[in-house]
């Protein structure tokens, strides 16, 4: 089954074409960084403006790079949640045109799962045997820090989550104290290399440090915002901002301090819940430091830590085609009333990708997909 | 700004947080609360406090990446949390939908980095409108902050006999 993603929730125009869930025929994102960068941030407006220039070309390069005319089609999948509104819509819209136009299924796909599904496009194996399950998926982005937990039949829990700050935020809101840019995460890297990371000791939201004690529902729970300020504070004090070795001791001290809580968290969550998988994906786990720092504590004999390629981390279609297989398959198929919504939902759907999943309940009228997984 | 303030300085994270369970209690449906101070300064703890006061449930994030978070408060009431941190000006929130949250009469609205939509909220500040409570924390050395309420909003305050010159009750 052919599928054509659309994905366009926040500064990424974004289109591939997937088959059968796995196999990554093309991948197109059009990067909006430099145009963002002046603003310190994406500006939803100019976001959405941008969405609507790039989509459609963006759209026909995914289809000739797959070798794929839009008649071969088998279903069109767009994110519908969450994002910024005016930016989902683009996408949205776009999409439910070519639905229309092709006669063809148009799902409609979570973002914030889609970024967890980015892992299993290079590992579709883990679906195939219930004894992976449960996982435990780790999503680190600007706009996300959550640890989701999911059973073999689909159920799926949020266990953990930013109480504040998104830890991509932080890396921004500390790029820009630091007088690095936008985006913050590699340029924090970048002038983090060859600093000590040990010079500045910032706080470690919930982890009990600093005589703070963590309530049991905190414990796997992160903020960022003290360390936000732990660093304004510590900038504050010097004499000018911060060059050369200073501000390489700054940055990797403040990467220090985050790294170390995502990655300590997510290895006691994957203790507590007994996952034998874990995955890792979103803007954030770009960031070579905490990958580096996931593989020597959290990877072990009896778990297995699926980091996604930096490719899929960031925001991309190719997830989100990935995803809306499973929901064919299952006969999961969205309306052309589908809205968008800005918000992740506090109680997730079941997810179809799933060995055990069942689904809801069979849509009336909908063709009997429930297609088997590729064999391989 | 109104002419004169209400000055209110907060020793703690616990004490502003103690601030704003006094202040949620005069606020009401069509209120706009602008919370101006730098990064750091606590602008999301208050909001925090605020919100879990105004009767939210769920847990109130950073909408520094979503630009606007809408809660329920009540069946008949929502909390809009707003951070204009990353807009440039006053168009871009209005071709974001700002107005749906400010004064709105079913909905108390927080605003943050509310000087990024200064036109929208001028004409309210110039008469000194009794439905903007435009709030703003200042670093005061350490965990103290200095919070300055406006003065017209004393009436409001003196009704629940929380706060005044010399803090709160």
């Amino acid at each position: 089954m052919l599928i054509l993603g659309i994905e366009s929730s926040c500064d990424e125009t974004a289109a591939a074409v997937v088959r059968d869930g796995s196999e990554v025929l093309s991948n197109v994102v059009s990067s909006q960084i430099a145009l963002h960068a002046d603003y310190g941030g994406v500006v939803p407006e100019l976001a959405a403006r941008e969405h609507s220039r790039n989509v459609g070309p963006v759209v026909e390069r995914a289809l000739r790079q797959s070798g794929t005319a839009a008649g071969d089609l088998d279903a069109v999948a767009v994110t519908s949640r969450p994002g910024l509104i005016p930016c989902l819509l683009v996408g949205l819209n776009y999409g439910k045109g070519m639905a229309l136009a092709g006669g063809l299924p148009l799902l409609a796909v979570n973002h914030f799962t889609a970024h967890v599904y980015s892992c299993l496009l290079e590992h579709p194996d883990v679906l195939r045997q219930s004894e992976n399950f449960p996982l435990l998926a780790l999503v680190v982005s600007g706009g996300h820090t959550s640890l989701l937990l999911v059973e073999a039949d689909g159920r799926a829990e949020v266990v953990g989550r930013t109480i504040d700050d998104a830890a991509g935020e932080a890396f921004d809101k500390g790029a820009k104290i630091l007088g690095l840019g936008y985006p913050g995460g590699p340029l924090i890297e970048r002038a983090a290399a060859g600093g000590d990371g040990e010079k500045f000791r910032f706080p470690r939201g919930l982890t009990g440090g600093g005589g703070k004690p963590v309530r049991p529902e905190d414990r796997f729970n992160f903020s960022f915002s003290g360390v936000k300020t732990a660093l304004l504070y510590r900038v504050r004090e010097l004499a000018e901002p911060p060059t050369g070795e200073q501000l390489s001791d700054l940055a990797a001290s403040y990467q220090e301090a985050i790294v170390e809580v995502l990655a300590r968290k997510t290895l006691a969550a994957a203790q507590k819940y007994r996952v034998p998988t874990v995955l890792v994906s979103g803007g954030v786990a770009c960031n070579r430091a905490l990958r580096e720092r996931l593989q020597a504590s959290v990877e072990a004999p009896d778990r297995r830590l699926l980091l996604a390629s930096p490719t899929y981390c960031t925001d991309n279609a190719a997830m989100v085609a990935g995803i809306a297989f499973h929901d064919l398959r299952h006969g999961l198929l969205a309306g052309l009333a589908t809205d968008a919504a800005a918000r992740l939902e506090t109680r997730l759907k079941p997810v179809s990708f799933a060995p055990h999943f069942r689904g809801n309940r069979a849509p009336v009228g909908a063709p009997p997909y429930l297609l088997p997984l590729p064999a391989g | 700004m109104s002419t004169a303030s209400l000055v209110v300085t907060t020793n703690s994270e616990a004490e502003t947080v103690r601030l704003a369970t006094r202040l949620a209690e005069v606020l009401r449906d069509g209120d706009t609360v602008g919370l101006q101070g730098d990064l750091g300064v606590g602008k999301t703890v208050l909001a925090k406090a605020l919100a879990a006061r105004l009767g939210v449930e769920e847990p109130v994030t950073s909408p520094t990446f979503g630009l606007v978070m809408e809660y329920r408060r009540s069946e008949h009431s929502r909390l809009c949390h707003l951070d204009m941190y990353r807009l440039e000006n006053a168009e871009q929130a209005l071709a974001f939908g700002v107005e749906e949250c400010l004064f709105a009469p079913d909905a108390i609205t927080l605003v943050e980095w509310p000087e990024r939509i200064e036109p929208l909220l001028q004409p309210a500040l110039r008469k000194g409108d009794e439905k903007l409570l435009y709030i703003i924390m200042e670093h005061g050395g350490g965990d103290r902050r200095r919070i300055v309420l406006p003065e017209h909003w004393a009436k409001r305050f003196a009704e629940f006999a929380c706060i005044n010159q010399t803090g709160i009750y």
